[in-house]
């Protein structure tokens, strides 16, 4: 794996009970670079994200971060790896019996030794970075889930990772927390000199600021480019996402007997 | 013919579930003690559970433990008035409270009321991704989260128990001795000659520490393991308070044979 390579994804399989969710993906993201995974539900954007942060044991292939294979990793060494990652959950998974400074501040109480004075100043500097130092003292139930997004944003940087995944960060976001989310990721990436790699099926949002766009369908990678080539792609499956289209390679209807047979009582079930 | 086989294969994998489960819950134990350091290094983390299970069961404890003391006195001085010796009270008190009553009502009282609320913590950590955000912060669930909370437990038990004891021994001697008029030199008396430290409190002390061990890791593991889901979170509850009470009772079987000298 060549040095500018952060992350690679080599014929990655990934079965859940007997079911394949993954089929052979590969992937490999530059250092440096936001990189977008895009797919329709369930086609195993979030499980390929778990497979990365090891918390799924693959199938088959395998995967390298930072020149590490991650599910040969012993748990001390995978821990040790963890803390170089950041990654933020779909609904921010922010801890409810504490404020917002103390989510924040939790990583670095938990694998620093630094003073108290330090730790404020450092967890003031991300929500500073994330517009919410106003919010130190609130509870998570006290904010909105654009806030918590940013507040569960700085805490996945606190530790200034090499790494940051992101598990659908805009679902649920009205417009301009939507926009301010995908701003952050993209400026937070160029200031901590990280890499990003985005879960996300908001096409709009995520062509605006990513430099690299996988596309997964059924398990597999089924294109891939930069958002001009995307824009540009007669690649009908990316064409029917990338403009919301209901029919396509991606089916409307479900695979089923034939309507007339089921409207007559002669259609098969399941 | 009957046709046996559905309810035989839904036994059987019900069996195979069961056991499927119980071998989980015995790693879990043993992650449980191998990832205990935390609890200890950091004891303020334990220290924090014994305030939320132990201080804060203290109310209910107390009440009942007097309470029940009340009952005591009342139904003792009864019987044993019947046979003349009824300065035998404070004896058949103490007795029933630390041998038995104090630290099976105490453990059944703190899985309802601590036990209860460590598998709903837990279990919503869990349906929230709180457990899995602390697993990709590099930082063991188990060791942070579970741990101190077993400890706790533990640890809060045996002081639990005694104080249930204590407040109930306080509880058989005001309705005997202030309100029906046994003596009080008697009752204090022939309770201190006939209470053993190391048979009666001691046996006592050790029971109540298993059914600590007992009640904790059913409340973490409940939550651990429950669905994340509401309707799973609540199940976990459920199962908490009945598993826990089943597994006291059943474990104060197998230690009061053990312990028992019989003569």
């Amino acid at each position: 794996m060549s040095d500018d390579i952060l992350v690679s994804v080599e014929d990655l399989q990934f079965h859940y009970e007997g079911n394949p969710v993954l089929r052979g993906v590969n992937m490999r993201i530059p250092r440096g670079k936001v990189v977008a995974i895009m797919g329709g539900s369930g086609c195993g954007k979030t499980t390929l994200l778990r497979c990365i942060g090891g918390q799924l044991r693959p199938s088959g292939g395998r995967v390298q971060v930072d020149g590490q294979v991650v599910h040969q990793l012993n748990h001390a060494d995978l821990y040790a790896l963890r803390r170089r990652m950041g990654m933020l959950f779909q609904f921010g998974a922010l801890f409810t019996d504490v404020s917002v400074f103390d989510n924040v501040a939790f990583p670095l109480r938990e694998h620093t030794d630094l003073p108290e004075e330090i730790i404020r100043d450092l967890v003031l500097l991300k929500l500073q970075a994330v517009g919410l130092r106003g919010a130190q003292k609130l509870m998570p139930a006290e904010l909105s889930g654009g806030m918590a997004r940013r507040v569960a944003l700085a805490r996945s940087m606190a530790l200034d990772p090499m790494l940051i995944m992101y598990d659908e960060p805009f679902t649920g976001l009205d417009p301009i927390s939507l926009g301010v989310i995908g701003q952050l990721i993209r400026r937070l990436n160029d200031a901590l000199g990280a890499t990003s790699l985005m879960v996300t099926h908001d096409v709009h949002e995520s062509l605006m600021i990513v430099d690299y766009i996988y596309f997964l369908s059924n398990g597999q990678v089924v294109a891939e480019g930069t958002p001009d080539e995307i824009r540009a792609s007669k690649d009908p499956f990316v064409h029917q996402f990338v403009h919301a289209e209901a029919d396509g390679p991606v089916p409307f209807h479900m695979k089923a007997s034939a309507f007339r047979d089921d409207l007559l009582g002669r259609g098969g079930r399941g | 013919m009957a046709d046996f086989s559905s309810p035989l294969r839904r036994l059987g994998h019900l069996t195979i579930e069961q056991l499927w489960r119980l071998g989980f819950a015995t790693r879990f134990f043993f992650a449980l003690l191998v990832y205990s350091g935390t609890a200890f290094r950091r004891f303020q983390l334990t220290l924090r559970e014994v305030y939320f299970g132990g201080v804060l069961s203290l109310v209910i404890i107390l009440v009942c433990g007097l309470f029940v003391g009340l009952i005591l006195g009342m139904q003792g001085y009864e019987i044993l008035q019947r046979f003349g010796s009824s300065e035998a009270l404070g004896t058949m008190v103490a007795l029933s409270l630390v041998r038995e009553l104090g630290p099976v009502l105490a453990a059944l009282l703190y899985a309802s009321r601590a036990g209860t609320s460590i598998t709903a913590e837990i279990g919503l950590m869990k349906a929230t991704e709180q457990l899995k955000a602390m697993d990709m912060m590099a930082v063991n669930p188990i060791a942070r989260v579970v741990a101190p909370r077993f400890w706790g437990g533990v640890l809060s038990m045996p002081v639990l128990a005694a104080l249930f004891s204590a407040m109930g021994i306080f509880g058989g001697w005001l309705i005997g001795v202030v309100f029906i008029g046994v003596d009080d030199g008697a009752f204090w008396s022939q309770m201190q000659a006939s209470v053993d430290f190391h048979y009666d409190i001691l046996n006592g002390v050790i029971k109540s520490f298993v059914f600590g061990v007992a009640v904790a890791l059913i409340a973490v593991f409940e939550g651990y393991d429950s669905h994340p889901t509401a309707e799973g979170v609540s199940r976990a509850i459920t199962r908490t308070v009945v598993n826990s009470s089943l597994a006291i009772l059943a474990l104060d079987f197998v230690l009061t044979s053990f312990m028992l000298r019989g003569n």
